[in-house]
């Protein structure tokens, strides 16, 4: 049998992946350029048996999006910079009271409400840094509809996996445009499912850690209750001030995503074995980049694309093993400089790091790339 | 490798994003070729200038915008000025006669007709204005096949409108052909 084909856009292709991934649960506030996941999951969420809420806002479709998580849905939010801003204290919560959930943002100018049309990738460093405080980040960046598609997917594995919020930041181009997308048979993907209480709900406890670093989530509504809160906690729920618990927990909540880069660091090498120049990009600006690389290359320069698939955690161990092989990274991105910071701290002096930045609403062509490559001797 | 640019603009509430998509479908899923549509627009609902690209190659497709244009449909002045400048050279520029009155130059194939009023006096309703021009590209760029263009066209629209969409591909095809002998 044939797989089912489709020509779909970045966003829909989303929403298909969050059904694909079991994703029962959609609260959000409509924002261009995300709006048509939100279209998509109010359309085919009740078919299912699902719920989407709209909410009054950002803040109140994250505090929605927790909720529901907390009783047992896979939960999906998706908004774009100005949305983000507004989720950024609840998604702290959420890294802090440990609750799976997918917060879909597609990237346009900023900040504020910046160019609302206009493609841009200025909100990575929001992914690591918007919420205040130590915590775990993970930050998946597409560069296609399929891939838009599947990250999604395993944006909500990770996020069940290692209980913690996820984003899935396309730039507007990857969001916007259409590719055709085949789609997976069921069981071909896997999904993960949230590791559930063998405790009796007496015995417990929704941080316990005996078992690892990720404590089994019981779902609210199934006989167990817990406390939960966005203040620093012990075991079972309720805050402490407890200095080597606090010191203890916090370690622990990081060291989920930490101790697993291995895991969830996803990357694409093109042409790197005996690269002189190294294109490092992530999202629609890495197909700039390829094309680039394909015409340095018919020209006889050795370059190779080392393309960022998660943003966060940064590939900190694949940048520093190229560093000392290169003469030069060129970063392009659609913001004034952010993953080329990134770069910079792993190339730790051993090869220079050019970056191509671009926040004109425009994308950054290949031309531009090609030329920077060449500068590099 | 095989990359063929095309290039639907206009205002903002013309269809052209719509002739954008179907081209690319009728590639994609019909042709068995591989199509990128992207496109970009105002903050406005209606006017403003608008764009709707699509590549279509053989094999992947790395950049996903325009780089030089091998065909550019311009259904008003102000697109035909600000979206024609990396049109290639032996390219083919389509306008609307009635609309696009200042041609640019350059080494590039132009045809013209009045595909908005085709789409009123021939097809009956202004509104296919979008499946005229789209029909007229198809025929001018031979880059996907009538039958594979009118399936993904028929495929696009409500069924209501079928045999409304179908004529006015049909009469945008055609029109494209004679204007260009």
């Amino acid at each position: 049998m044939s797989k089912k084909v489709a020509f779909l856009q970045g966003n829909e292709a989303a929403a298909q992946g969050a059904l694909y991934a079991g994703c029962n649960f959609f609260g959000g506030y409509p924002i261009t350029p995300s709006t048509e996941v939100a279209e998509v999951m109010s359309i085919e969420l009740p078919k299912i048996g699902g719920k989407f809420i709209q909410m009054e806002d950002e803040i109140g479709a994250m505090a929605v999006v927790l909720g529901a998580s907390l009783a047992g849905a896979k939960a999906l939010t998706s908004t774009s910079g100005p949305g983000l801003s507004l989720k950024q204290e609840l998604i702290g919560y959420g890294c802090i009271a440990e609750i799976p959930c997918v917060v879909y943002n597609v990237m346009r100018g900023g900040p504020s409400t910046g160019m609302p049309t206009g493609p841009s990738q200025s909100d990575v460093m929001s992914a690591k840094w918007g919420t205040h405080g130590d915590h775990p980040a993970i930050c998946l960046t597409p560069a296609s509809v399929q891939e838009t598609y599947e990250e999604v997917i395993r944006a909500f594995n990770l996020s069940e996996k290692y209980r913690t919020p996820v984003f899935v930041m396309p730039d507007e181009i990857v969001a916007h445009m259409r590719e055709r997308v085949v789609f997976p048979e069921k069981g071909e993907i896997e999904v993960l499912e949230r590791i559930s209480p063998t405790v009796t709900p007496d015995a417990y406890k929704p941080y316990d850690t005996s078992c690892g670093d990720v404590p089994p989530l019981a779902a609210f509504g199934s006989g167990y209750k817990f406390h939960v809160t966005g203040l620093n906690k012990a075991q079972d729920g309720f805050p402490t001030t407890k200095a080597e618990l606090v010191q203890a927990e916090e370690e622990r909540q990081v060291r989920k995503v930490d101790a697993n880069v291995d895991d969830i660091v996803h990357f694409e090498e093109y042409l790197l074995d005996d690269a002189d120049v190294v294109v490092v990009a992530y999202g629609s600006t890495s197909r700039s980049a390829r094309f680039a690389v394909n015409i340095a290359r018919e020209q006889g320069i050795k370059a190779g694309l080392f393309r960022i698939k998660t943003f966060w955690p940064f590939p900190d161990k694949q940048i520093k093993a190229l560093a000392g092989k290169v003469k030069g990274f060129i970063v392009p991105e659609m913001n004034l400089g952010m993953c080329s910071l990134e770069v910079e701290r792993n190339a730790q002096g051993k090869a220079p790091v050019l970056g191509i930045f671009r926040v004109d609403g425009e994308p950054i062509n290949p031309d531009q790339i090609l030329a920077k490559i060449k500068e590099v001797k | 490798m095989s990359r063929y640019e095309l290039r639907f603009s206009g205002a903002g509430g013309q269809g052209l994003i719509t002739a954008g998509i179907i081209m690319a479908k009728a590639a994609s899923i019909y042709e068995g070729k591989q199509a990128v549509q992207s496109q970009s627009y105002g903050p406005e609902a209606r006017g403003g200038a608008s764009k709707s690209e699509v590549i279509i190659s053989d094999g992947p497709i790395d950049y996903p915008k325009a780089t030089t244009v091998d065909a550019l449909l311009a259904m008003t002045q102000e697109a035909c000025n600000k979206y024609t400048h990396d049109l290639k050279k032996g390219g083919i520029l389509l306008v609307d006669s009635d609309l696009v009155k200042t041609l640019p130059e350059g080494n590039f194939k132009i045809v013209s007709f009045p595909i908005i009023n085709t789409a009123k006096n021939d097809v009956g309703r202004e509104i296919v204005a979008n499946i005229v021009a789209l029909g007229a590209m198809v025929a001018l760029t031979g880059q996907v096949s009538r039958e594979n263009a009118e399936k993904a066209v028929l495929s696009s629209v409500p069924e209501a409108f079928l045999e409304l969409n179908r004529k006015a591909f049909s009469i945008g095809y055609d029109k494209a052909l004679a204007a260009s002998a």
